[in-house]
Parts: structure tokens; C-alpha cells; sequence
């Protein structure tokens, strides 16, 4: 049983300090090499453009949703017209970033991870490698460029689709007087909202891409291998993105003074 | 030009190498044979430094292998050109793109240059007309030969070929081999093959290593490997197995 977990502890530590390593070797790369700037147009497009219905549905639902659930809290004690201002805080501060990244990590690390690993396990990795290139230059860079330039449109994009959804639930379905729940949002929504969630869209962009790089140039052997590695690339894409949205929050609200 | 030096490597606790040393020299037609999972393609894997031995060197031009990383690996390997035993096709790529790949990377030469290239490979490999086609859409020789087509481009010092026949029939296997011979001429390079097909050897192969329990076990001319009467040479050019391990057939 301790050698069963010691040696989970030292795969697990090993694997930490490899993608510590391939985050390293992007950035370097991304500032000593030339950027192929078509194959991040290219990612960008299957990223953002592929990743639009799955992003405003979320955004859309996860709105109406919230709205729905605060008026019916808020109603008890008379404050119907503050409703759009919590779906509006949460919406551009943690629901808008948290839900799209979980979103675009499951479509895209999933797919980023099932490509690379493919082209691992059919030897293309190592053509490439003999063609003189290196794969972190060719795979990974214009991946992690793309998501890192591409999350905060689709979070922008989430957060006004929810915010819009759930305005229209509140004043035609749910008949919250619309001047004041407009007004309210208005004082109650600070720039700062807005630009944390953009920070943690960039911060989340770069983590599903590097773990799905990670997890696809580092996949096993055969089909398993490349199962193994897509399940693992949302798996630990989701956990960090969670986590680390714990830490961005403490983090950026003691760096803008908010609260 | 090229020199293994006691090359180990394991996988596990699995000892694929153990201590394999042999030199090539410029210009050499050298095939490496050996039973299969042996590690003739780990072997040729380290002398590009896409495995790292577990000890021993590999030296290319006068220049170790050992402790490079990735990135001073990249312009030694600019001197090799490889044929995957898979053929390793970039298969969201056409057939143009695939063998353009490092040229248009290195940017050094106009399109029209290396589409011109691109011809003029493709014709040596008797596949023209095939530019716009995609990896999934060519038999298995027919991969090889953009493989190969690939590797020659850029016209490198030393060509490696793994497995360059397997799961081809005869006939196809027969058209790579006179390939290899004709890309060899062409370019006077340095050619490595590792193969288990021996009338393949025999054609291709200026001396034969024998890769045996992890070493080089003989290192001869085609000839004197095929008439040899050493009992372990003897029975894998000839393709007879070992009564022990035939048992379980029984």
C-alpha cells in the first residue's frame, strides 16, 4: 500500500514538473522563436469560432438560471430589483470565466489532447522532431496563443449573452420593474468585475491548452493511450481551472482592493 | 561518420540494450538485422536522439549526441532524413505538403522552388501526380514512397530506414529496395536500414549487423552473413526457429 502510494506521489510530482517544463519551453519559445502566426489563426478559429454554440448556451442558461434563483431569494424580502445586479457580478467575475473555460475545455483540451496524442502514437511527433522541428514550437505555441487570445472574447461573449438572457427573464417573465433592475446592475457592476474576468479567462486559456498539449504530446501507447489521455486532459483542466480560480480571486481582489 | 559507443538502454526493467557498438562509415550502405523487438529501431532512435541511452554515446560527425537538448538536437538532425516504419505521414497534410514541410519551414527557397523540389522528388519516387492527395487515400507502398520522398528532399547527409518493407508483398517490397539503391546513388549518402527482411538485406546492404540479446553479434559483408554457418546467423537468414520455441505449436 506505501509503495503503491509513493510511487502515485513520484508519477504525480513527475508529471507536475514535466508540465512546469512544457509551460517553460512554450514561453521561451513564444519569445526567442518565429510564431507561426496562420497555424494560430487556424487554432484560433477551431478554438472560438467551433466553440460558439457551446459557449452561448452556457452563458445564455447559466444567466436565467441565476436570475431565477436570486429573484426567488430576493423576493422574500423585497429586493427583486437588485436581481440583475448579483447575475451581473457573478457573470463577469466567476460564473462568465468559470463556465466557459470548464466549457471550452471540454471540447477543446479534449480535442487538442486526442490530436497531439495521435499524432504521438503514429510516430508523427517524431517526424516532426526529425524534420527539425520542435513540436512545442509547431503544437503547442500557436494552441496555447490561440487560447490564451481567444478565451477572453468567449468570456466577454458568455457573460453579455447571460446578462442579456437573464434581463429578459426578469422583466418579461418574472415582471421586475426594468428601469430599476437596470439601474441597480449599473451601480452595482464595477470595471474591476470586468477586467478580473478577462484576467482569469487569459490565466484559464493557457491552462486547458497546456494540459491538453501536455497530456497529448505525453499519451501512452495505442488507443488507450490516447483515451487515457483526452479523459485525463478535461479531467485535470477542470480541477486546475477550479482551483486555480480559487486563488485568482483572493489574489486579484487584493491586487485591485476590491471588498 | 557515425559511432555507437556501448550503447545501453532498457524500458522498465526490460533490457533491450546492452552495450551495442558499431561505426559507420561516410557513405556506407549499412543494414542492421535482428528478430523482432530485439532494438534495431531503438537503436536507430538514439542515433537521432529521439530516445537518450541509458549509457554509452552516440557520435555524429564528431559531435556526441549526449547531453544535447532538444533544441541543439534540431541542427543535427538537419543532416539525417528518416523513413518510419509507419511512414509517419502528417495525415491533415496533402502528399505536396507533407514532403514541402521543412522547406517552407526553413523559408530559404520561393514556392516555386519547392514546388519544382517537390516534383522532382515525387518523380524519383515514381509517384507524380499525387500532390493534392491526402495521406488516407495511398496504399501502404504508396506512403512509404512520400515517406522516403519527405526524408530525401532536403538532400541530407544520412538516410535512415526503418522497417522501409514490412507489410508490404514482394513485389512492392522489391520496388523500395530498388528506391533505397537508386535515392543512394543519387545522393551518395550514408544509408542505415534496419530490417528483418532478409532478401531486402541482401540487396541494400553494403555490411550486415547482426543485432542479437542486445549486441552486435556479427558485423559482415552480405556474403559472408549469408553463408555463414554460425548456428544463430544461420538460423535467422534462413528463417528457422528453435525447436524450443516451437513447442507450444505441438
Amino acid at each position: 500500500m506505501n509503495t503503491l502510494a509513493t510511487r502515485w506521489l513520484a508519477d504525480w510530482i513527475e508529471g507536475l514538473g514535466n508540465l512546469f517544463l512544457l509551460t517553460l519551453e512554450v514561453f521561451r519559445s513564444i519569445f526567442s522563436q518565429k510564431v507561426a502566426w496562420g497555424d494560430v489563426i487556424r487554432q484560433a478559429y477551431f478554438i472560438g469560432i467551433k466553440s460558439q454554440s457551446v459557449v452561448l448556451i452556457t452563458g445564455a442558461f447559466t444567466g436565467m438560471v441565476l436570475c431565477a434563483q436570486t429573484y426567488f431569494q430576493f423576493h422574500k424580502v423585497m429586493m427583486d430589483t437588485a436581481t440583475l445586479a448579483v447575475v451581473s457580478v457573478s457573470m463577469c467575475s466567476e460564473l462568465g470565466p468559470v463556465l466557459t473555460a470548464l466549457m471550452v475545455a471540454g471540447r477543446v483540451g479534449a480535442a487538442i489532447a486526442a490530436e497531439l496524442g495521435t499524432m504521438k502514437v503514429t510516430e508523427q511527433i517524431d517526424a516532426l522532431r526529425t524534420l527539425a522541428t520542435h513540436p512545442v514550437d509547431y503544437l503547442a505555441v500557436p494552441r496555447v496563443l490561440a487560447g490564451v487570445c481567444v478565451m477572453p472574447i468567449l468570456t466577454l461573449q458568455s457573460i453579455a449573452i447571460g446578462i442579456a438572457a437573464a434581463y429578459l427573464l426578469a422583466v418579461h417573465y418574472l415582471g421586475i420593474d426594468r428601469t430599476y433592475v437596470l439601474a441597480n446592475m449599473q451601480h452595482y457592476t464595477e470595471r474591476i468585475d470586468v477586467y478580473m474576468g478577462l484576467i482569469k479567462a487569459v490565466v484559464f486559456g493557457a491552462i486547458l491548452s497546456i494540459i491538453g498539449c501536455y497530456k497529448g504530446m505525453s499519451c501512452g501507447q495505442g488507443a488507450e493511450g490516447v483515451g487515457k489521455a483526452t479523459t485525463e486532459a478535461v479531467v485535470y483542466a477542470s480541477i486546475t481551472i477550479l482551483i486555480s480560480n480559487f486563488f485568482l480571486t483572493l489574489t486579484l481582489n487584493k491586487v485591485f482592493d476590491v471588498g | 561518420m557515425i559511432e555507437v559507443r556501448n550503447l545501453r538502454k532498457s524500458f522498465g526493467s526490460h533490457q533491450v540494450l546492452e552495450g551495442v557498438s558499431f561505426q559507420v562509415a561516410k557513405g556506407e550502405s549499412v543494414v542492421i538485422i535482428g528478430s523482432s523487438g530485439g532494438g534495431k529501431s531503438v537503436i536507430l532512435k538514439h542515433l537521432i536522439g529521439l530516445l537518450n541511452p541509458d549509457s554509452g554515446e552516440v557520435v555524429v560527425e564528431g559531435q556526441s549526441l549526449t547531453g544535447l537538448n532538444e533544441r541543439q538536437l534540431i541542427k543535427v538532425r538537419r543532416k539525417f532524413g528518416v523513413l518510419f516504419q509507419s511512414a509517419a505521414l502528417f495525415d491533415s497534410m496533402t502528399v505536396e505538403e507533407n514532403i514541402s514541410f521543412l522547406l517552407v519551414r526553413e523559408g530559404k527557397n520561393s514556392p516555386q522552388e519547392i514546388q519544382e523540389k517537390v516534383r522532382e522528388v515525387l518523380e524519383m519516387v515514381e509517384l507524380s501526380g499525387t500532390e493534392a492527395k491526402k495521406p488516407a487515400e495511398l496504399s501502404g507502398g504508396m506512403r512509404k514512397r512520400v515517406g522516403l520522398a519527405r526524408a530525401i528532399i532536403y538532400q541530407p547527409e544520412i538516410v535512415l530506414y526503418d522497417e522501409p518493407t514490412t507489410g508490404l508483398d514482394p513485389i512492392v517490397s522489391d520496388s523500395i529496395d530498388q528506391l533505397m539503391l537508386r535515392v543512394c546513388r543519387r545522393l551518395k549518402c550514408t544509408s542505415i536500414v534496419v530490417t528483418h527482411d532478409m532478401r531486402s538485406a541482401r540487396r541494400v546492404a553494403e555490411r550486415i549487423l547482426m543485432l542479437h540479446q542486445g549486441k552486435i553479434y556479427a558485423s559482415a559483408t552480405p556474403d559472408e552473413i549469408f553463408s555463414s554457418q554460425d548456428p544463430v546467423i544461420h538460423r535467422f537468414v534462413n528463417g528457422i526457429s528453435d525447436v524450443k520455441e516451437t513447442q507450444f505449436l505441438i
